[in-house]
């Protein structure tokens, strides 16, 4: 090994077209390397199109299990000429980077710094394949066999890969594989193969999966036993409400009738799809919708009443760049506003946020717990990243001895003994009330209704009468602190200053924290999981004397949700803001804390030299 | 005010359905609306209506929206459970509600604003999805609550109180629910009781969507000379043109009906509605030419009453087509939703 060897320690980003196979070829890489036990990260940098419109994949190999990017790129695939330019640029000095070779590459893009390595890939494909869109389709596939031979990747694991994509297709196995062969051969006879960049077989994933938190969320919701789920598509969270559709044509149609044991409703709008949902609930099946940011706004009116109505709701916002349309594609955390404090009035909601896809499972059916618990909208907070990526994560894991929290429920025997049954009345002190459901028992009957209403669940335009219901709804917000995630704390906790983050920052924070003790500067980590706050948020944000807020949106909105709802000094959270659309770097996270760092501020943060 | 009770008085010789409830049992609050005003004519209609088929109180959800009609829900049947949602989305809320447990009866309650301006896509959604609700139109073309604009119904030519005229066409319900596949259309008076309660019955027990349009004068805002709406000008033109009998199962059809004028349409659970056409030139099961039949008559300043269209839609019923089982979504045991740890164990392979 020479010295300049980085085994399982590199980033690749390959620049496509969209529409033109490459999603299957870069899956294809990232799943052999994965199944080589190589812990591995990959993002699709793609635009709101059907085809013909730029896009990256960004693939990281990390031995030591990072999943965040590293904000550098050492091997580059230029496949697409419209982009050709500003990829040259990105590629890191001292990096590589692939181009067809079939058309001449303008020499003013020339790099010292990087070694080019031509491959005429569309020449070989018209050579071996026939029709133009199978060309376009293999030119991607042997891309990848050209990477193969560079990385020093295993065929044979290549192979068994497409083996099973195309196990009812095989002769699309063959043709692939010979598109594969094609790029590896060339470079093994043109170029020194393998790289100093490679991979080299470990035994890091087992008991690992890679998937996405979309698909994650959708598989808590069948474990979580919800029956009625409504939608309206919207883009980056479709494919929860697809994987929610696929998994319960196969795990909830009765064996012996057929039928299916669950309701699955396109509604023609997010308002109608939050309405059915509330509906359903209301009537006592578990209910969710999976939506983003511009359906969260429409939906602001109905999550108030279920606010105020105190029905249980579960919604899904998969966050994508803002304001307005904004950037559908591309990841953000810009709601965290908008969903804890949803709709007109005093209103504000449960929200949990979920950092991986292996958190998106069990809280998704955490979700529906509290949900019913607490009688009110619950909204998990993913973002595109974690929704449509797939992440290396632990395998989900089931506990048989589940039994969904239904929360305060009256049924027919209990109303058989009581004498009347009020709604909103408080009989246990801590503002959650006991609800029916209809058809259950004469006396369970009562009225909803998001105008006035008293705790005996009357029609009120009666000030204080109003004001006791409204003072309980507070109550119950205090109730739920108690039965929120609680947030994860990392450190040694004798550090002066710390990091506060929240969802899909975790993996780039864990690298930063990492890359910052390397370099003397050793902070403490708390990652929040639930809004409201609990003590245990309070505790960090009052032990600690300089906080670091990282999150992904330019109002600092987590920053702000912690002066609002906790008693932290609003002069102690210092924030690392990142927008841009893609997913947040470990380098941004330790360029942000170390300039900060500047003289005289380092002895707060326990700088040890 | 809603909150005022009623007192709850009621004669021993009353009158008792199949279940021994008096028509008292099946009253709601106290109405809050102007003196006169057509809704508490069909609210009277609804109680009489579930009273006469035995309804179980707690059997019936009681669906609105905003507005004076959505207030209404209140005011019947209060052994009902009553959800009087947001403006114009009370479809979504009875889609929901009917998903979970297909076997309660569900009667939306709504205004022609509510329906007919900011919920006309959700009242054409809930049509085109076919739920099984029974939905009711008040509609007096004008918006009460806030003090007589026009609402999407107005007639053009028709005068507001100031003496604004409106110059846009009205949104008709009854034209627009045919036209989207609506198997039960229907439209009556607030001031034609017996034409009224049979209707609610029949859409109460048809198995899909049922729409009745009511004609629902407004006392305070919309009962001036030059208004469309007004209960004068409703007795003058609207015409009754099919009757409808609701005939429950148990009950032989006794009423003769003239030979060619009576045609039944059976309801899902062995109950009937006897249409008695009476116009011999109509087909009230036939969509199309109950449609044509319809707007030509509107062409010409008739608005025809009754139960304009019916037809079976049992296999687009929306549990229908999404395959639900008869045990509703909201009691079927943990046991039949949740796959279990070993299926989660399994489906692991797939993403490795």
């Amino acid at each position: 090994m020479g010295t300049d060897d980085r085994i399982n320690d590199f980033a690749i980003k390959i620049a496509t077209v969209n529409g033109t196979g490459s999603a299957s070829a870069n899956t294809l890489l990232m799943k052999s390397i994965f199944r080589s036990g190589i812990p591995v990260m990959g993002k699709n940098y793609f635009p709101s199109n059907i085809q013909g419109l730029p896009t990256w994949y960004e693939i990281r190999v990390s031995k030591d299990g990072y999943v965040a990017r590293s904000g550098k790129v050492d091997i580059m695939v230029c496949m697409n000429a419209e982009t050709y330019a500003r990829d040259v640029r990105e590629v890191a000095a001292g990096g590589y980077l692939i181009y067809d070779s079939t058309w001449p590459r303008p020499a003013l893009l020339k790099r010292d710094d990087v070694t080019v390595i031509g491959v005429p890939l569309a020449r070989m494909c018209n050579e071996h394949f026939k029709g133009v869109r199978t060309r376009i389709l293999m030119k991607n596939i042997c891309y990848a066999g050209v990477l193969a031979a560079l990385l020093d990747l295993d065929l044979e694991r290549i192979r068994e890969l497409l083996a099973e994509t195309y196990a009812k297709k095989p002769a699309l196995v063959d043709s692939n594989m010979q598109a594969i062969q094609l790029g590896y051969d060339y470079a093994r006879e043109h170029f020194s193969c393998p790289l100093p960049l490679r991979v080299a077989r470990m035994d890091k994933t087992g008991g690992h999966i890679m998937i996405d938190g979309n698909t994650a969320a959708a598989l808590g919701c069948v474990y979580a036993g919800a029956t009625v789920a409504a939608w309206y598509p919207i883009t980056p969270s479709t494919s929860l409400m697809d994987a929610f559709k696929s998994f319960a044509d196969k795990l909830r149609i009765d064996p012996q009738t057929g039928k299916a044991n669950f309701a699955f409703i396109q509604a023609e709008d997010e308002l109608a799809a939050i309405g059915m949902v509330l509906g359903a609930n209301w009537n006592g099946a578990r209910s969710f919708t999976a939506t983003s940011g511009p359906g969260v706004s429409l939906m602001g009116e109905f999550l108030g009443l279920g606010y105020y109505a105190e029905l249980p709701a579960v919604l899904f916002d998969v966050q994508r760049v803002g304001p307005s349309t904004g950037m559908p594609t591309r990841t953000q955390q810009c709601d965290l506003l908008a969903a804890a404090y949803a709709s007109h009035g005093d209103t504000k909601h449960v929200c949990l946020y979920p950092a991986n896809p292996e958190e998106c499972f069990y809280m998704a059916v955490q979700a529906f717990d509290l949900a019913e618990r607490l009688q009110t909208p619950v909204l998990v907070l993913l973002d595109l990243d974690i929704g449509m990526n797939d992440w290396m994560c632990r395998d989900l894991k089931w506990d048989d001895s589940y039994q969904p929290d239904r929360g305060k429920v009256l049924g027919k025997e209990d109303l058989e003994k009581i004498d009347k049954f009020y709604r909103y009345l408080d009989k246990d002190e801590d503002g959650i009330t006991y609800r029916t459901f209809p058809g259950v028992h004469p006396k369970g009957a009562y009225f909803t209704r998001g105008s006035g209403h008293t705790q005996l669940g009357t029609y009120t335009e009666d000030s204080a009468e109003y004001q006791l219901v409204l003072d309980r709804l507070l109550r119950k917000f205090a109730t739920a602190k108690r039965h929120m995630p609680k947030p994860v704390i990392e450190g040694t906790g004798t550090a002066k200053a710390a990091i506060v983050s929240i969802g899909s920052c975790d993996g780039a924070v864990h690298e930063a924290l990492d890359v910052l003790k390397g370099r003397g500067v050793q902070l403490d980590y708390m990652r929040i999981r639930a809004f409201p706050f609990g003590e245990e948020v309070e505790k960090f944000l009052a032990d600690h004397e300089v906080l670091y807020v990282v999150e992904q949106n330019r109002d600092a909105q987590l920053r702000s949700l912690l002066t609002l709802e906790s008693r932290v000094g609003k002069s102690k959270l210092r924030s690392l803001l990142h927008y841009s659309g893609l997913p947040v770097s470990s380098k941004f996270i330790v360029d942000g804390v170390l300039a900060d760092l500047g003289e005289g501020r380092r002895a707060v943060a326990g700088v040890v030299s | 005010m809603t909150f005022i009770p009623k007192p709850k008085i009621s004669h021993p010789s009353l009158p008792r359905n199949e279940l021994g409830l008096t028509r008292r049992e099946y009253e709601g609050a106290l109405s809050t609306l102007c003196a006169g005003c057509g809704h508490d004519s069909i609210t009277a209609g609804i109680i009489e209506a579930c009273w006469g088929i035995s309804i179980r109180p707690e059997n019936l959800v009681k669906l609105s929206g905003i507005g004076c009609s959505s207030k209404t829900t209140a005011y019947f049947v209060s052994g009902g459970h009553g959800f009087n949602s947001v403006h114009g989305r009370m479809p979504s809320i009875a889609m929901g509600a009917n998903a979970a447990n297909r076997e309660l009866y569900y009667i939306g309650i709504s205004g022609d604003g509510d329906s007919l301006s900011i919920g006309l896509g959700q009242f054409c959604h809930a049509i085109r999805r076919n739920v099984n609700m029974l939905y009711i139109i008040e509609n007096n073309g004008v918006y009460g609550l806030t003090k007589g604009q026009f609402s999407a119904s107005a007639d053009i030519g028709t005068k507001a109180k100031k003496g604004e005229v409106n110059q846009q066409p009205p949104i008709d319900p009854v034209l627009l629910a045919m036209n989207l596949g609506a198997g039960f259309v229907a439209r009556s008076f607030s001031g034609d009781k017996a034409q009224l309660v049979p209707l609610i019955q029949a859409g109460l027990k048809y198995p899909g969507f049922a729409l009745i349009d009511v004609l629902s004068p407004c006392v305070t805002f919309n009962d001036h000379e030059g208004s469309t709406k007004s209960y004068a000008f409703t007795r003058e033109n609207y015409e009754p043109v099919v009757e409808a009998d609701f005939v429950p199962k148990q009950r032989e059809i006794t009423t003769e009906y003239p030979e060619g004028e009576a045609t039944s349409v059976l309801l899902h659970d062995g109950s009937r509605v006897v249409l008695r056409k009476l116009a011999a030139d109509y087909d009230p099961t036939d969509a199309h030419a109950s449609y044509d039949y319809v707007q030509q008559h509107i062409a010409q300043g008739e608005y025809l009453t009754g139960l304009l269209h019916c037809r079976p839609t049992t296999a687009t019923e929306f549990h229908a087509l999404n395959r639900t089982p008869d045990q509703p979504l909201n009691q079927l045991p943990f046991s039949a939703l949740n796959p279990g740890a070993r299926q989660l164990e399994k489906l692991m392979a797939r993403y490795r």
